[in-house]
């Protein structure tokens, strides 16, 4: 997968400079790859001091936002009354665009870590949840039923059969949540911040600097394949059943 | 009178249905259904796809749930389902279906110690149970392994020992032999009527010949709405019966034609 991925991005790179030169295009549309390189080499101290707060609040988001999608689904599978006065509002909740509710968490919550992670959340716990849930009920009929002849209580079948058997599904859910929450992160920066990549692009683009934004831009899909890759890798490890369930 | 027939010291009782009545998808599965299942016998119970044996079963076995019955038009009545010594069958039942039903994140003997793990029991004690219901299956190198590196009859083999290890009086087994191949078929036909002998085993089957082979009772559903049908003509032998028994082959076409008529 590695090997593919790098021969893909290598591609991608030679096609890029292809189409700048042959069409000519202007540094200030579309630099060619050597550019945007030399401006990451170049700004590399102001990159990496600016990429930490955009990290931080893409793991807390991501870390947060899985716990309360998680939790959202194991209390709705184990107390019916949840289940039905809850789904509606998780349906309703993604019927809003998220992200329309970013400038309203920056005046709650400032200018500071805690609005970006809040848009994460915000953004991210739906994917989580549904998927979650999802597996939560579609346990196999079988087992449901060899649970039942075993006497085994509620929680003990849930801890047991249940989770097990739907942690594929969670799985999928958070994968999805990974790829989203770079981007959650950064769109937070966009409406208000003071530091973070976002924050950075945006000031870059407002100065024209655009060999700067492309730098930044560089630097955030770097970091959102590296993070998907390990994320992938370790649900991998940790879920080795997917195929079977 | 009680029959009393004593397993491991677990009384195994008659069972008594009567009045069961299932609709499903505007269709009357069956009505004033009654079975009656003699104690630490195997009766085989011998129908078509589609019958409702299946539904029958998992009704005895107490599992049928509301999501089962979704649509307006379905309904059903469990009916009186009553035990020869009068105690509730809750708890008493353990419950074999077609596919093995092992958890694909648990080792053969995990799987084996499931029902203890449900009910919070999993002592010492239990585990060297567990591995010694192994070994009467003949897996005992394979108490470590996962599911996924098991074939299909080893799987069937580690189902087989976690219904031993549930101690039950009463086993209800859903077609649990159909999914494998013919040789490994007829090993575990013979493992498992050596094993669970003198349960209240009801087999769920629709292969005539396995009835013939496995049946101390047989009992064919057939007809829709279904309908029971006692088949009189059991050979005396004990089971299991061998495959190459005359009273065997001579009742497989009997067996058939009963069933051929009614559909």
């Amino acid at each position: 997968m590695i090997k593919k991925s790098i021969i893909v991005i290598t591609g991608f790179i030679c096609i890029w400079q292809l189409i700048v030169y042959i069409f000519k295009l202007p540094d200030y549309l579309l630099p060619g790859p050597f550019e945007v390189f030399h401006s990451i080499w170049l700004y590399r101290g102001l990159l990496c001091s600016q990429a930490w707060p955009t990290i931080f609040e893409t793991l807390i988001g991501l870390c947060f936002g899985i716990i309360l999608g998680a939790s959202m689904s194991l209390s709705m599978i184990l107390f019916r009354p949840v289940r039905y006065w809850m789904m509606p509002v998780l349906i309703l909740s993604q019927a809003i665009p998220t992200f329309v509710f970013a400038p309203l968490l920056v005046i709650w919550l400032g200018y500071g870590l805690s609005s970006k992670v809040a848009v994460t959340i915000f953004a991210l716990f739906f994917p989580v949840a549904s998927a979650f849930f999802d597996g939560l009920m579609r346990t196999k009929i079988g087992w449901l039923d060899l649970a039942e002849t075993m006497e085994g209580n509620r929680w003990r079948k849930v801890w047991f059969i249940r989770i097990p058997a739907a942690l594929p599904a969670f799985a999928s859910g958070i994968k999805v949540a990974t790829a989203w929450a770079p981007m959650a992160a950064v769109i937070g920066e966009w409406v208000g911040a003071s530091k973070g990549l976002g924050y950075l692009m945006l000031n870059a683009n407002a100065r024209l600097d655009i060999n700067l934004v492309f730098a930044t831009l560089v630097v955030l899909v770097a970091f959102s394949l590296t993070l998907f890759f390990i994320v992938d890798m370790l649900l991998k490890l940790l879920i080795p059943w997917v195929n079977e369930v | 009178m009680i029959k009393v027939c004593r397993k491991n010291n677990v009384l195994v009782p008659d069972l008594d249905i009567s009045q069961a009545y299932m609709r499903y998808k505007n269709k009357t599965i069956f009505k004033n259904l009654s079975l009656s299942l003699p104690g630490g016998q195997w009766t085989c119970l011998l129908g078509t796809s589609g019958v409702g044996k299946s539904t029958l079963l998992r009704m005895i076995a107490g599992v049928l749930t509301d999501d089962d019955f979704k649509r307006e038009s379905d309904e059903c009545c469990i009916g009186n389902i009553t035990a020869s010594d009068g105690i509730s069958l809750k708890g008493r039942v353990a419950y074999m279906a077609q596919s093995d039903l092992l958890m694909p994140w648990c080792s053969a003997l995990e799987n084996v110690l499931l029902g203890c793990k449900l009910r919070g029991q999993k002592t010492r004690k239990n585990i060297e149970k567990a591995k010694g219901l192994l070994n009467m299956v003949e897996l005992e190198d394979s108490a470590k392994l996962k599911p996924s590196s098991l074939s299909g009859g080893m799987r069937q083999r580690v189902a087989l020992a976690r219904t031993l290890m549930e101690n039950k009086p009463i086993v209800l087994m859903d077609e649990p032999f159909s999914a494998l191949d013919a040789i490994t078929r007829y090993k575990l036909r013979n493992l498992a009527a050596k094993l669970l002998k003198n349960c209240m085993v009801l087999l769920v089957t629709h292969d005539p010949m396995e009835a013939l082979r496995l049946g101390d009772n047989i009992k064919i559903m057939c007809g829709s709405p279904a309908k029971i049908i006692d088949f009189e003509d059991i050979p005396k032998t004990p089971i299991p019966r061998n495959s190459d028994d005359m009273a065997v082959i001579a009742l497989y076409g009997k067996v058939l034609k009963i069933m051929e008529a009614k559909v």
